[in-house]
C-alpha cells in the first residue's frame, strides 16, 4: 500500500481511536473520585505567593 | 567569557549584515540588512562597555521577575495603539478610496497596509500581551522566580524587532502572501530562536515551580507557545531564492500549500487568539473576583477538549475548493463540535463570578473580562456556524467573515487584554489603584458601542452582498456586478470606521488612564514599596 493510504487508513482508524479513548481517559481523571481536595488546592493557586517567590519546596502553608 | 563569545557573534552579525546591505537584491531586504546592522553594532559596543565589568550579585531567586512585564504592559498598549490606528485608516480608506493617495503608491495604500494593521494587533499586541501576562502568570502560580535570567529579556526584544522587520517589511514589498504568515524567510527564521527561547523560559520555570500542581492557565499557555511553534515551522517552509533577497518560494504547491495554511491559519485563530487568552482568562478573572474558577474539573475537561478539537478546525476554509470533500467535512464537524467546549469555558468563566455578580455593578475592570467572555461565547458561536458548508456558501469572502473576525479580536481578545492591563499596572508600579475608574467605564463603553457597530455593520453588508452575489434573473444570467456590490455597501463602510473610531478613542482613553496610574496614583505603602525596590 502506498505511504498516503496507509496513513489514511491509520489515521481513521487507531489513531482516531487512541485519541478517543485519551480523551474519555482524562475525563474520567478529571472526575475520579477523590480529586475534589486536590482540585480545590490547585484553584486557589492565584491567591497564594503574589508578591515574591515560595522559599521552600512545598508553597502552600 | 561569556560576553567574549557574544562579542564574536555580534561582530560576525555586523559583518554580514553591512555585506548583506550591499549586495541586496531588494529594498526591504536592504532597509532589513541595515536595522539588523544597527542593532548588532549597538549591541556589540553596550556589550563591550559592561565586558570585564564587575558582576551583579546572582540572581535573587526571592523576587519575581517583574521589569520585564512592565515593558511588556508598556509595549501592548503601544501596539494596540498603533495597530487600531492602522485599522481604522484603512476601513476610511475602504469608504474613501481617495484616502489610497497618490504620493504613498506603493507604500502606502489598503494592499500594504491592510497586513501592517492585522499583524500588528495580532502579533503585536495580542503577542506582547501574551508573552507579559504568561511571564507574569506562570511566575505566580508556580511560586517560582523565570528561568534563565536575561533570556526572558532576549525574547521579549527579540520578539519586538520581529515585529518591526516583519512591519517595515510590509510597507516595501516584502511579503510570502500567506495570510497571518506574511513575513518573509529570514523574518520566520529570527521568530523561530525567539520562540523557542520564550519556551525554554516558560517551561524552565515551570519545572522549577515550588507548587506541586500545574495551574490550568499555564496548561493553556504552554499548549499556546508549543502549537505556535510547530505551526510556524511548517507553514513557513520555503528556499529563499537568493541568501541577499528577501523573495523565497514555498516548499508545499497547490491544494496542500492551502491546506497548510489554512492549518496554520485557523490555528493561530485557536491557540494564539483562544488557548493564550484562556490562560490569561483563567488568571486574571478569579483574581479580579477574588475567587477561584468556578469549576477546576470543567477547566481541565475544556482544555483537552480545546486542543484535541481545534487542530482539526481549519480545512473550512477551504469549502468549494479543490481541497477534497472529506477534509472540508472533517473540518466543518470539528468546528461544529467545537462550539460544546468553547462555550464551556465560556460558562467555566461566568460563573466563576457566582456569588460575587454585584461587583460588576463596582467595578468596570470586571466588567470588561465579563463582556470579553461574552463575545467570546458570541464568536465562538457564529463561528461554527459560518463553517457549514450552506452557510459558508454565503458567507465565505464577504464582509460577514471580517465582522466575525473583529467580534472575536475586538470583544474577546481586545477586551479581556485591556482587563489584563487595568489589574497587571497598578501591581507591577506598586499602587493603591487605577487613577480614574470612570475612566475605566468611558474605555468599556466607547470599546462595546464601537464593536457593535463594527459587527452589526459588517453583518448587514455581508449578508446583502453575499445575497447580491448569487442573484440571478429568470433567464439564469446574474443581476448584479461586482461594482454593484461595492458601492452599495458605502454606507455600511462608513459606519464600520466609526466602530473603529470609537475603539481606538476607547484605547486611547487607557493608555492616558494607565500613565496617570503610574504618575498621580498613590504607592501601595512606604515599606512595602522601598522593600520592592530593594528587592529587584
Amino acid at each position: 500500500m502506498e505511504t498516503y493510504s496507509f496513513l489514511r487508513a491509520f489515521a481513521d482508524s487507531w489513531m482516531l481511536l487512541v485519541l478517543f479513548l485519551f480523551f474519555v481517559g482524562v475525563i474520567f481523571w478529571a472526575v475520579r473520585p477523590g480529586s475534589n481536595k486536590t482540585h480545590r488546592d490547585t484553584a486557589n493557586i492565584p491567591f497564594r505567593n503574589e508578591d515574591k517567590p515560595a522559599a521552600s519546596k512545598e508553597a502552600r502553608p | 567569557m561569556l560576553n567574549y563569545i557574544k562579542l564574536i557573534a555580534l561582530g560576525l552579525i555586523t559583518l554580514f549584515a553591512m555585506i548583506a546591505a550591499s549586495y541586496a537584491r531588494d529594498l526591504a531586504y536592504q532597509v532589513h540588512a541595515i536595522l539588523i546592522m544597527a542593532v548588532s553594532a549597538g549591541l556589540f559596543l553596550w556589550t563591550l562597555r559592561n565586558t570585564d565589568e564587575p558582576v551583579p550579585a546572582a540572581v535573587l531567586e526571592t523576587s519575581y521577575m517583574d521589569g520585564v512585564i512592565r515593558y511588556g504592559v508598556v509595549a501592548t498598549a503601544f501596539w494596540g495603539v498603533v495597530g487600531f490606528l492602522a485599522g481604522t485608516f484603512i476601513a476610511f480608506q475602504l469608504a474613501f478610496p481617495a484616502l489610497n493617495f497618490d504620493w504613498a503608491q506603493g507604500y502606502a495604500n489598503f494592499g500594504r497596509l491592510r497586513p501592517l494593521h492585522t499583524s500588528a494587533v495580532i502579533f503585536a499586541f495580542g503577542g506582547n500581551a501574551l508573552i507579559a501576562t504568561s511571564f507574569y502568570v506562570v511566575q505566580r502560580t508556580s511560586a517560582a522566580r523565570l528561568w534563565g535570567g536575561n533570556t526572558a529579556w532576549f525574547v521579549f526584544w527579540g520578539y519586538n524587532l520581529f515585529i518591526v522587520l516583519a512591519a517595515t517589511g510590509y510597507l516595501l514589498g516584502a511579503t510570502q502572501s500567506k495570510e497571518y504568515a506574511e513575513p518573509e524567510w529570514y523574518i520566520d527564521l529570527w521568530l523561530t530562536i525567539v520562540w523557542l527561547a520564550y519556551l525554554a523560559v516558560f517551561l524552565g520555570t515551570i519545572i522549577k515551580r515550588k507548587e506541586p500542581h500545574i495551574y490550568v492557565a499555564n496548561w493553556f499557555f504552554l499548549s499556546f507557545i508549543v502549537t505556535v511553534a510547530m505551526l510556524h515551522v511548517f507553514n513557513n517552509l520555503s528556499i529563499p531564492v537568493s541568501v541577499f533577497g528577501s523573495k523565497s518560494v514555498q516548499v508545499f504547491a497547490g491544494v496542500q500549500d492551502a491546506m497548510v495554511q489554512w492549518w496554520y491559519g485557523h490555528n493561530a485563530v485557536g491557540f494564539f487568539l483562544t488557548a493564550g487568552f484562556l490562560g490569561m482568562m483563567y488568571y486574571f478573572v478569579p483574581k479580579q473576583a477574588e475567587r477561584p474558577v468556578f469549576s477546576y474539573k470543567l477547566s481541565i475537561i475544556h482544555f483537552w477538549a480545546l486542543i484535541f478539537l481545534y487542530i482539526w478546525a481549519g480545512p473550512h476554509h477551504l469549502h468549494y475548493t479543490a481541497l477534497p470533500d472529506w477534509a472540508s467535512t472533517l473540518g466543518m464537524v470539528f468546528s461544529i463540535v467545537l462550539w460544546m467546549p468553547s462555550w464551556g469555558g465560556m460558562i467555566n468563566g461566568l460563573m466563576t463570578l457566582s456569588g460575587a455578580w454585584d461587583k460588576l455593578r463596582t467595578d468596570p475592570v470586571i466588567r470588561m473580562m465579563v463582556i470579553s467572555l461574552g463575545f467570546y461565547g458570541m464568536s465562538t458561536f457564529e463561528g461554527p456556524m459560518m463553517s457549514i458548508r450552506a452557510v459558508n456558501s454565503l458567507s465565505h469572502y464577504t464582509d460577514w467573515t471580517i465582522g466575525h473576525v473583529h467580534s472575536g479580536a475586538l470583544g474577546w481578545n481586545g477586551m479581556i487584554t485591556f482587563g489584563a492591563l487595568y489589574f497587571l499596572v497598578p501591581k507591577l508600579w506598586n499602587r493603591q489603584r487605577l487613577y480614574s475608574l470612570s475612566m475605566v467605564s468611558w474605555h468599556f463603553w466607547l470599546a462595546t458601542i464601537g464593536i457593535i457597530l463594527y459587527a452589526a455593520s459588517m453583518w448587514v453588508t455581508g449578508i446583502m452582498e453575499g445575497l447580491m452575489w448569487r442573484e440571478v434573473d429568470a433567464n439564469g444570467f446574474l443581476v448584479n456586478s461586482f461594482a454593484d456590490t461595492v458601492s452599495a455597501k458605502f454606507p455600511m463602510y462608513v459606519v464600520r470606521a466609526l466602530g473603529g473610531v470609537m475603539y481606538l478613542a476607547g484605547a486611547l482613553i487607557m493608555c492616558y488612564n494607565l500613565w496617570m496610574t503610574v504618575k498621580r496614583s498613590p504607592a501601595k505603602d512606604a515599606v512595602a514599596s522601598s522593600a520592592a525596590v530593594a528587592a529587584e
